[in-house]
């Protein structure tokens, strides 16, 4: 019985290594563990020996059983490896061809710019104020200390409605809205469309965008006005960017200022972008000017404050490197596309 | 404002002064400089020539060859096609080699095959003149031979360009910027009083002045000067006031150029013969009043300008222009000067009415100084003297009826250290401030009456800071209260939907917010409709740009024409965009807000449907119903729905009619929505809350059931949803068929239903007498068969 048993072994090693798929291994399962199986019949005859061969006899079997089992197991993870490593040579793509990308969209490159300037200025607690785009002409001018036959208020520059009603050329009727409504301290930001009556063309528009700022409060100072346009100007163009403030004139803010940056491409040594100057100028500003103040009802002895404005297509272009105004208000989907 | 360099000399010492230093201090200290130019800066190796020999060109008719002098050992030849040239003739000669203004360089040559080293120069080609000229410039027969033109024409002058602003009309002269010069470098200054030279006869012997309105006028000055010999004005005046773009006329015309430019004062001189009743009167314009004014233009007053008138008609109009009619000409003999103050919103309202601003205007328009007046006509007359152009005849005619008093203000430098935030001292300060000729003295500012700017602490603070430096102002942050910032829950909602409709794959657009009466009807709104009632925009830059929108279609159709006419293949975009209502009995229209979306391409119906119903999740409407509209001529009659939450009005989807894509020339499916932001931000729900998810397993149904074609699916979802008791999950659609199978006019609709509890876990007997009842209701209501 022995020699049967190491004849199966033989048997079954031989037959497990030839067999090439999941189906010859089950039939040789079958052809030598299963109930009609070679080796079980082996130990159905076990009956027949003596109790002392038995339990040798009996010992051996086993073993073959077991040896088979494991070649069996080790023969199938064999295969089914050898399969998988197939079927993934099999579904094998090329990853070179383009994705199937989803339908892209996106913001208007000037949405994407204030939605920045927005940021940075709620971070320092002001609020986002809105008013009409058809104005009176007391808060688009005369609140704002633009009398009737101030040279500021030329025709060709104000689109009327009528006699007391224009398209308001600034955002500051806002301020002067809020400052009507509601009593300091004020921080607000007004960004919006103006208008102007302007032709078309590279660097002019009838309709733009401005964002302008007001903070009213008590013991605010002109150091606080170039402390918070500093802070803005790092935060939108760069934590090495300069500010140089040069007097000018507005007639609703007194002392009144042009801001320029470092230029951000040349950090001012001149360039393109800054026609050789090193400077840009982005924006106007200064302290609130007391008529206006009293004009919206806040004492200008106990509050004082400042206001900015800053023109949005400006940022935009320098932010986008875009040249021409048009392409903003062409609205074609290659241009809206690149942002 | 234009500044030759060399005039500041006349008042202060600028020696050691580089021009980008100027540029900068000047810029930083309040007066802008836009650029420093230099004429000769351009002109290279042109010198002065002497044509010695002119004779025909072999080949050409109209040129000649002339051999010329420049100072060198041998003369040169130079062709040329100028009518002007004469043997003798002193002229500017360009030589090989040589540039001139705009960069232009002339080389040698040959012209039709004869050499020619060089070219002779005109006014404009050295660019002293704007003006095309018809010949060479001739120079005087003395000039120096050989000699750079530039040092011969004196065009070797820095000229500052500034920039004013409205508030500084006293530095719309030299004087005026020769303070600003000597405040900022902090340097002498002097201006000298004019000394007329005068004879023993009285001035009012000769004219008078009435001024009948003095609101108008507040100072009237006039002197007379009699033996007047008209004759050009002297090199050094003509080469002043053509670098600051005053084109030469005579002598006398010239003086009062030149005292607007150096006092910044408008001056007049009139023919005083020509002046009936030798009488100037000041008043009000009649209305339809007639007046030729010196530019020979007949002009039409109105009774809201300022004349000047004799006793019997109009002799200028104050301010903008003389009259023709008593201007000074070559043989004038006697003038009378006038130097006086108008009032500003006058005088504009006069160069607006006639549609012509002059140099005088722009001056007067932002309001002068009375107590200029004075020195600058005695500076006139000083001028007519020292140019041997007149006898100044004694006295002064002044009329003052309006004097204003000096501006005294508090001197308070502690408000203004706070208020600028910075420290310093008072001494400091009253050092500026002199600088500028404000007077500190006993607590109190006395304030220089051409400064009419300043009003107030703020101004004078002002003034401190730009003398001081704004770069020295501190940086600091806003103490004090603590202000909650953002946006507020609209403007949130606002973000919300414009990320949204971006995620779903379309572009954001930015429109002009006036359109085209005419769009309207373009974009199919029937006649009638209230949209038809527009604010209108009085001075439109055009038709296409004259109304203010009251519905955002027609913007995003042209932004869609605009794409298709580029052939972009596609195109899908959005705004978010202010519509624009007139309301009866108020000055101001309504402004509210919509949302509009447009596409072509890849897109139909359910695709932008979809978007929106994306849109309405995000911003927590749900249950919106779609009613199919056939009634809007902008829409597609059979691809139209109006949406509605509960009884609420949201906005219209649809396919666009083709016969408005037509008029868009849109030859495309083009699929839009208009929706009123206005309810969205009354309907949108932006809080979430948190439901447990499922304990129990769902279960789910497929059925399909077959109904005539005419029956919305929206009806069967309604019956189905209505039989669910609580323990319907979800409905979903699945499949829609038409064919030969399920029979014409009819089509076959599959639902996939997901019933679940919370309770317990379903079985058969819970489900199954709701799928009846569904199916039962489907075929009592809908004739729904199962199929």
């Amino acid at each position: 019985m022995k020699e049967k048993l190491a004849e199966i072994k033989a048997k079954a090693e031989e037959a497990l290594s030839a067999a090439k798929t999941a189906e010859a291994l089950e039939e040789l399962r079958i052809k030598f563990l299963g109930k009609k199986g070679e080796l079980t019949a082996v130990m159905k005859g076990m009956g027949a020996l003596s109790p002392e061969e038995r339990p040798r006899v009996g010992q051996l079997a086993n073993e073959v059983r077991d040896f088979i089992s494991k070649e069996l197991d080790e023969q199938k993870s064999k295969l089914l490896a050898a399969a998988e490593k197939q079927k993934i040579k099999d579904e094998t793509i090329d990853v070179t061809i383009p994705g199937t990308r989803p339908k892209k969209g996106g913001k208007h490159p000037l949405t994407r710019v204030l939605d920045d300037l927005k940021d940075i200025f709620i971070g320092m607690g002001f609020s986002i104020a809105e008013g009409p785009e058809v104005e009176l002409d007391y808060y688009n001018f005369e609140a704002l200390n633009i009398p009737k036959d101030h040279p500021a208020r030329d025709t060709q520059d104000t689109f009327y409605i009528n006699d007391n009603v224009v398209l308001r050329t600034q955002t500051s009727p806002v301020q002067v809205r809020t400052m009507e409504a509601q009593k300091p301290p004020i921080r607000i930001i007004s960004p919006g469309r103006v208008y102007r009556s302007d032709a078309v063309d590279a660097t002019h528009s009838p309709v733009f965008h401005q964002v302008e700022g007001l903070v009213i409060d008590k013991g605010i100072t002109m150091a606080d006005l170039k402390g918070t346009l500093e802070m803005f100007a790092k935060k939108l163009y760069g934590e090495d960017t300069r500010l140089r403030f040069r007097p000018h004139h507005f007639p609703f803010t007194e002392p009144s200022a042009e801001v320029d940056i470092s230029c951000f491409n040349c950090g001012g040594k001149g360039c393109r972008i800054c026609k050789g100057e090193g400077w840009i100028e982005i924006l106007g500003c200064g302290m609130v000017h007391p008529k206006v103040l009293k004009n919206c009802g806040i004492d200008p002895d106990v509050y004082s404050g400042f206001a900015f404005g800053i023109g949005l297509e400006r940022v935009t272009q320098f932010r986008y490197d875009v040249t021409d105004m048009r392409l903003y208000y062409e609205n074609d989907v290659r241009f809206l596309d690149q942002f | 404002m234009k500044l030759p360099l060399s005039w500041l000399k006349d008042y202060m010492n600028i020696d050691g002064i580089e021009n980008a230093e100027y540029m900068h201090k000047m810029t930083m200290s309040g007066s802008i400089v836009e650029g420093i130019e230099n004429a000769a800066a351009e002109i290279k190796n042109v010198v002065t020539g002497k044509i010695l020999k002119i004779e025909k060109h072999p080949d050409a008719d109209k040129l000649v060859v002339c051999m010329v002098d420049v100072g060198e050992d041998a003369p040169i030849q130079i062709v040329t096609g100028a009518p002007n040239v004469f043997e003798g003739a002193v002229i500017p000669v360009a030589k090989h080699k040589s540039t001139l203004p705009g960069g232009v360089k002339i080389t040698k040559g040959k012209l039709r095959g004869v050499e020619s080293f060089g070219m002779m120069c005109s006014t404009d080609e050295l660019g002293i003149s704007e003006e095309r000229a018809t010949g060479i410039l001739i120079l005087p027969e003395d000039t120096p031979i050989g000699e750079d033109i530039a040092e011969v024409l004196h065009l070797n002058e820095n000229v500052a360009e500034f920039e004013i602003t409205s508030n500084r009309p006293d530095c719309m002269s030299i004087i005026g910027l020769a303070r600003e010069t000597a405040a900022t470098f902090n340097r002498p200054i002097s201006i000298k009083k004019p000394e007329v030279t005068e004879n023993s006869e009285n001035v009012t012997d000769y004219a008078s002045v009435e001024i009948r309105n003095p609101e108008l006028c507040s100072r009237y000055v006039g002197r007379v000067v009699k033996n007047v010999k008209i004759a050009p004005s002297p090199e050094w005046m003509q080469r002043r006031l053509k670098s600051c773009g005053i084109r030469a006329i005579n002598n006398v015309v010239d003086i009062t150029n030149y005292i607007m430019l150096e006092y910044g004062q408008p001056m007049h001189a009139y023919d005083l013969d020509h002046v009936e009743g030798k009488k100037i009167i000041v008043r009000c314009a009649e209305d339809g009043e007639q007046l030729e004014t010196l530019d020979d233009q007949p002009r039409t007053l109105a009774s809201s300008m300022i004349v000047i008138s004799d006793e019997k008609r109009a002799i200028g109009v104050a301010g903008v222009m003389g009259g023709a009619n008593s201007e000074v000409c070559d043989d004038t003999t006697t003038i009378l000067f006038e130097s006086a103050n108008f009032n500003a919103a006058a005088v504009r309202r006069g160069a607006k009415g006639l549609g012509m601003r002059t140099d005088a205007s722009a001056l007067f328009e932002k309001g002068l100084d009375s107590e200029n007046c004075l020195p600058a006509i005695n500076r006139a007359c000083e001028l007519m003297t020292e140019l041997g152009a007149g006898e100044v005849v004694g006295g002064v005619i002044d009329e003052y009826p309006v004097k204003k008093p000096q501006t005294v203000l508090d001197f308070e430098p502690e408000k203004m250290n706070a208020f600028l935030g910075m420290d310093i001292s008072e001494g400091e300060m009253k050092e500026m401030l002199s600088r500028l000729e404000f007077e500190v003295k006993d607590g109190k500012v006395y304030v220089p009456t051409f400064r009419a700017d300043i009003e107030g602490m703020a101004d004078i603070a002002e003034e401190v800071a730009r003398i001081y430096g704004y770069d020295r102002i501190p940086t600091t942050m806003m103490k004090g209260e603590m202000v909650a910032g953002g946006k507020t829950p609209r403007q949130k909602l606002e973000d919300t939907v414009r990320e949204n409709l971006a995620a779903s794959g379309l572009y954001e657009i930015i429109t002009y917010s006036f359109i085209d009466p005419k769009e309207n009807a373009m974009a199919g709104i029937p006649e009638g409709d209230e949209r038809y009632n527009f604010v209108r925009i009085t001075n439109p830059l055009g038709e296409e740009n004259s109304v203010m929108r009251t519905d955002m279609t027609s913007s995003v159709l042209k932004t869609l024409r605009t794409n298709h006419a580029r052939r972009n293949s596609q195109a899908a975009v959005f705004e978010i965009g202010t519509i624009f209502t007139p309301v009866e009995g108020r000055e101001l229209p309504d402004e509210t807000k919509q949302i509009a979306l447009g596409m072509y391409g890849e897109y139909d119906f359910y695709a932008i449907k979809g978007i929106l119903e994306s849109l309405f999740e995000a911003v927590g409407i749900y249950g919106c119903e779609f009613k199919a509209c056939g009634d809007n001529p902008t829409y597609h009659g059979g691809r139209c729905a109006r949406i509605y939450k509960k009884d609420k009005y949201l906005g219209i989807i649809g396919q666009i009619h083709p016969a408005v894509c037509a008029s868009f020339k849109l030859d495309t499916e083009v699929y839009a929505a208009v929706i009123d932001f206005e309810a969205l931000a009354e309907l949108a729900d932006m809080s979430r809350h948190y439901a447990p998810l499922p304990k129990f397993p769902a279960v789910t149904r497929d059925i399909a059931v077959t109904v005539d074609k005419t029956v919305e699916v929206g009806q069967i979802v309604k019956i189905i949803e209505a039989q669910g008791s609580d323990i319907i999950e979800d409905c979903k659609l699945f499949d829609i068929y038409e064919g030969v199978q399920v029979g014409r006019d009819k089509k076959s609709v599959a639902y996939s239903i997901t019933f679940r509890s919370a309770e317990k876990t379903l079985t058969d007997e819970d489900v199954n007498p709701v799928i009846d009842r569904i199916l039962k209701q489907l075929e009592e209501k809908l004739g729904a068969q199962l199929r």
